[in-house]
């Protein structure tokens, strides 16, 4: 896996969406994910970034979106910013619930942790910082999977 | 990559041949427009062929979820025809494929209309 930092400050707009996802796909096969696992890193970090741009921020022009990437050891951890007033955690209904299936939105957060090893969210009033973490699934997880075995 | 979108006739189906990404934005509206202005003009039978479409987001599927329920809520209805594997997995991830009657032959989901 290479290791690399890249950090990007970007507008609330639907431009800013479509440029973090391409810009997600480069650094994942960057980081040596196959082709499978970078649509679905590039699919998380879109879902991200709409969230920061349309919910957070709020398309206003005076507020950024912050995305850094960053590739070390055995991780790729991506995390986008936003300056909005911080996502309600507790207001985002379970899109898999049979009275919710037919909602035509409240799915991008779901995605994202069904794409991603990691999620961590932190609300705050100055903002939303998403972190997603993906693993490569290398020769690390055939040891831990060795070290299962022993246990049993 | 947008979204294309072309229509046709198949013994009273509307066939909806869609091609590229269905995402926030131009991909959505697209589709938004596309099924509307079908129902204006009375065609409520309405099959969309998503065989060349390669990306959805969540509000791609939010439009086809919409698409759905604002075709049956005027007494017609809309199947899916030709998913790509990709397409596909995120319908049975947010366990959308049993909702939407999907298909993988068009002449027998045209009939299936009937």
């Amino acid at each position: 896996m290479t290791d690399f930092r890249i950090s990007y400050t970007l507008d609330s707009t639907l431009e800013t969406v479509d440029s973090a996802e391409e810009t997600a796909s480069r650094m994942a096969a960057k980081a040596g994910f196959d082709e499978d696992e970078v649509t679905r890193i590039a699919m998380a970090v879109r879902e991200a970034a709409v969230n920061a741009v349309l919910h957070g921020n709020a398309y206003d022009p005076h507020k950024k979106v912050g995305l850094d990437f960053e590739s070390s050891g055995q991780n790729l951890v991506i995390t986008i910013r936003d300056q909005g007033s911080g996502l309600d955690l507790s207001k985002i209904p379970d899109p898999l619930a049979p009275e919710n299936l037919l909602k035509t939105s409240g799915r991008g957060i779901f995605l994202i942790r069904s794409f991603m090893d990691e999620v961590q969210i932190r609300p705050s009033p100055a903002g939303t910082e998403i972190k997603l973490i993906k693993h490569v699934h290398g020769p690390s997880a055939g040891g831990k999977e060795a070290s299962r075995e022993h246990e049993d | 990559m947008s979204m294309k979108i072309s229509t046709r006739q198949v013994d009273g189906v509307t066939v909806v041949d869609c091609s590229g990404r269905i995402t926030l934005g131009e991909g959505s509206i697209t589709l938004r427009e596309t099924v509307s202005g079908l129902l204006a003009k009375g065609q409520k039978k309405i099959l969309l062929n998503l065989g060349d479409v390669n990306y959805i987001d969540s509000s791609g599927i939010g439009e086809l979820v919409s698409a759905f329920t604002t075709v049956r809520k005027q007494g017609g209805d809309l199947k899916l025809l030709n998913l790509t594997k990709k397409v596909h997995d995120l319908l049975q991830i947010t366990k959308l494929y049993t909702v939407f009657d999907v298909k993988d032959d068009e002449a027998a989901a045209v009939k299936s209309f009937s």
